[in-house]
């Protein structure tokens, strides 16, 4: 038997569709003060690997934590497949977590840790499934160590395979990577991907690293305020944010004030600041009045001032270089515009002509479709990270 | 392991160079201060410990056909040793009966309260401590004796279980071995409650939220998790209970009755009105080798070697 196979848990409900997504309805959770999670409706889809991303205190740990079972909901239900488990104990439900410090027993070995959840269930092959479940995480031969004897990436796999050998229906993970350095982080980023490909189990995974989430995950929630900003793919919350939250906390964005004055077949005309620019209607969050238009850095070319350029092009005259940052790999601009604001652009480092100066009069224009429009009526700097946020 | 061993010294190395002969300069200046740090505490415990201590071993080896008035001769007497677990095993028996009695009661009072305070108290957490050790700001003296109000012949607690027929009419709680484990009981229950509250409230509590996620019950969480985590404080809270109970002699002399004589009424007896110093240093130095190999054998028992 592999871990990949779940066919006992599924032969003890009923044939209900065969699904076992994880169905979140009207989720509040309210705390004397604040609703840290307001009426969120999600669905998760069996064997998928989901990021729940955003800033510290936007409700995405509360979230896990009702699913678990350590949080009541204030309102709501919690559903795994047609099991309501709403109000299941933590350890009534089949799901397990990966505590964001780990959480490790200290008093047993990791061959203990790694059995616990077995024992208590009274499972057989406690033996062999330890020894299994550690050879996946490679900490074989490792198992009689306590956990303040490994270093902080072994505690981690050693949290990883005390939640797995469980086979759980949803594998909570709550900032599991937070306390790794970078490199080692990195690396664990695609091995819980392996893991996860390899046990084909359901990953819910907490997170406020936007990288890690889109790195790791099939589909991301971003939650701001308790609240979820949109959900979708990695790509296509990337490329077509349907909040100003979301542009700014997914990558960066430019958002440039404008108004839409005109419709050119399937695009939107935009002005902006007297410049006339065109934008693809089914990427646009409004089509009428105020607008953001959002493009991002990576997406925005300079040429010198006055250079011609193509048809289709949205174009920006009269920037001022103002600051030159070489990266290596690429070089990051900022471009102050006439309007006063200061506009990012990366450039691939191809050579195809030298570094602009500080100082440089340059234009900057994209694409057509590689613009976004957003309603004028939320903050422009709304996910903005800032120095000491996240 | 329940003692944390301290950093090794830097080791000195000969070819190390200049960085090296620093921190050789360095290691010198600290450890010194340590010596220094040692000395009134040092100083302090031969003064009142091992010169006392010398005296009792050697008290207990004198001639016992010697008396205060006669003198008394070092004739390396083992036998006062053999004569006092003789004539006094019941009241050594006994000590060790009624203490670990008390142990036992104390843990079992202690431990909920000890939990209560961790866990559950909240914002009334000081309050509650302040209120364990709020006994201390009275003389154990007048504690005890007000125990023997408490179940004195006419006090409520008597007639009430005389009423609902726990005891019989003429049936008594003073001057009792129940008097006197109950004092022992109540005297040394902050002792208990105040390592076991230290050690609770340490436990990290996302250990016990992920017993629980572990699929272990409350209860199974508890015995798997949080009892073995507080088993430190359990050793500790133990080992000071035991110790005073067993070689306690108030609580005996103003709850219980000579029947109920505890090994320390002996010792004080032999003392202070039979004048045999060689039998009461004999007695003395039997109680503290059993209560040391006891406390030997308990803690390899418990296991706190294995404790973090």
């Amino acid at each position: 038997m592999t871990v990949t196979d779940t066919s006992d848990t599924e032969a003890d409900t009923p044939a209900s569709g065969g699904t076992r997504d994880l169905r979140l309805e009207s989720l509040t959770k309210e705390f004397a003060t604040f609703t840290a999670v307001d009426d969120i409706d999600l669905v998760v889809a069996q064997g998928s690997f989901f990021a729940l991303l955003g800033p510290s205190g936007c409700g995405k740990t509360t979230t896990l934590r009702m699913v678990a079972g350590l949080e009541r909901p204030t309102a709501g239900r919690i559903l795994l497949g047609d099991l309501d488990v709403t109000t299941l104990k933590p350890y009534q439900r089949p799901v397990n977590t990966v505590f964001q410090s780990y959480a490790l027993f200290p008093h047993l070995t990791v061959f203990e840790n790694v059995a616990f959840g077995m024992r208590r269930q009274g499972k057989k092959d406690v033996d062999a499934e330890v020894d299994k479940m550690c050879e996946l995480v490679e900490l074989g031969g490792q198992t009689a160590k306590k956990p303040a004897q490994m270093s902080g990436g072994q505690q981690q796999r050693v949290a990883l395979a005390r939640a797995l050998i469980n086979k759980p229906e949803v594998l909570l993970l709550d900032e599991p990577l937070g306390a790794l350095d970078l490199k080692l982080r990195r690396q664990m980023q695609v091995e819980l991907k392996r893991i996860q490909l390899e046990v084909g189990l359901t990953f819910v995974h907490v997170t406020h690293d936007q990288e890690e989430a889109m790195t790791m995950a099939d589909t991301i929630a971003v939650m701001n305020k308790g609240v979820i900003e949109q959900i979708g793919p990695p790509s296509e919350l990337y490329e077509n944010p349907r909040t100003t939250f979301v542009a700014n906390f997914l990558g960066q964005s430019n958002l440039i004030g404008g108004e839409v004055t005109d419709r050119d077949g399937a695009d939107l005309v935009v002005d902006v600041h007297g410049n006339r620019l065109g934008a693809e209607r089914e990427r646009a969050g409004t089509d009428s009045g105020r607008v953001w238009v959002g493009v991002r850095p990576e997406k925005v070319s300079m040429s010198a001032a006055g250079d011609e350029h193509g048809d289709g092009v949205n174009c920006l005259p009269g920037g001022t270089v103002s600051d030159v940052s070489f990266i290596g790999v690429s070089t990051l601009y900022l471009v102050r515009m006439p309007w006063d604001q200061e506009l990012t652009v990366f450039e691939q480092n191809t050579g195809a002509r030298a570094l602009f100066e500080p100082g440089a009069a340059v234009d900057l224009h994209w694409q057509r479709g590689h613009a976004f429009l957003l309603d004028a009526d939320q903050d422009a700097s709304a996910g903005v990270e800032t120095v000491d946020g996240r | 392991m329940a003692v944390q061993s301290p950093p090794a010294p830097p080791v000195k190395t000969p070819d190390a160079g200049p960085p090296a002969a620093v921190q050789v300069d360095d290691g010198r200046k600290r450890s010194w201060t340590g010596y220094w740090l040692l000395l009134p505490g040092a100083v302090w415990l031969g003064v009142f410990f091992v010169v006392p201590f010398y005296s009792l071993v050697a008290t207990s080896l004198f001639d016992e056909a010697g008396s205060v008035l006669a003198g008394y001769e070092m004739t390396w007497s083992i036998n006062n040793y053999a004569t006092a677990v003789a004539d006094y095993s019941d009241e050594l028996l006994r000590s060790f009966i009624y203490a670990g009695i008390a142990t036992m009661l104390c843990l079992l009072l202690g431990y909920p309260l000890a939990y209560a305070i961790a866990f559950k108290a909240g914002r009334w957490k000081n309050l509650m401590l302040v209120l364990v050790i709020a006994p201390f700001f009275t003389s154990f003296l007048i504690r005890t004796l007000s125990w023997q109000l408490l179940l004195g012949d006419n006090s409520p607690i008597v007639s009430t279980m005389q009423a609902i027929g726990l005891l019989a009419d003429d049936g008594r709680l003073l001057a009792t071995g129940f008097a006197v484990v109950a004092g022992l009981t109540y005297n040394f229950l902050p002792f208990m409650v105040l390592p076991l509250y230290a050690s609770l409230e340490k436990i990290d509590h996302r250990l016990i939220e992920a017993a629980g996620d572990l699929y272990a019950s409350p209860i199974r969480g508890f015995a798997k998790v949080t009892l073995p985590l507080s088993m430190a404080g359990v050793v500790a809270g133990t080992l000071l209970t035991f110790i005073p109970a067993a070689g306690d002699y108030i609580n005996a002399q103003l709850l219980g009755s000579p029947n109920t004589r505890m090994v320390g009424n002996v010792i004080q007896d032999l003392f202070t009105d039979a004048g045999d110093y060689p039998m009461a240093a004999s007695l003395s130095m039997i109680l503290m080798i059993l209560i040391v190999a006891m406390v030997f054998f308990y803690v390899r028992k418990a296991g706190t070697e294995d404790l973090v």
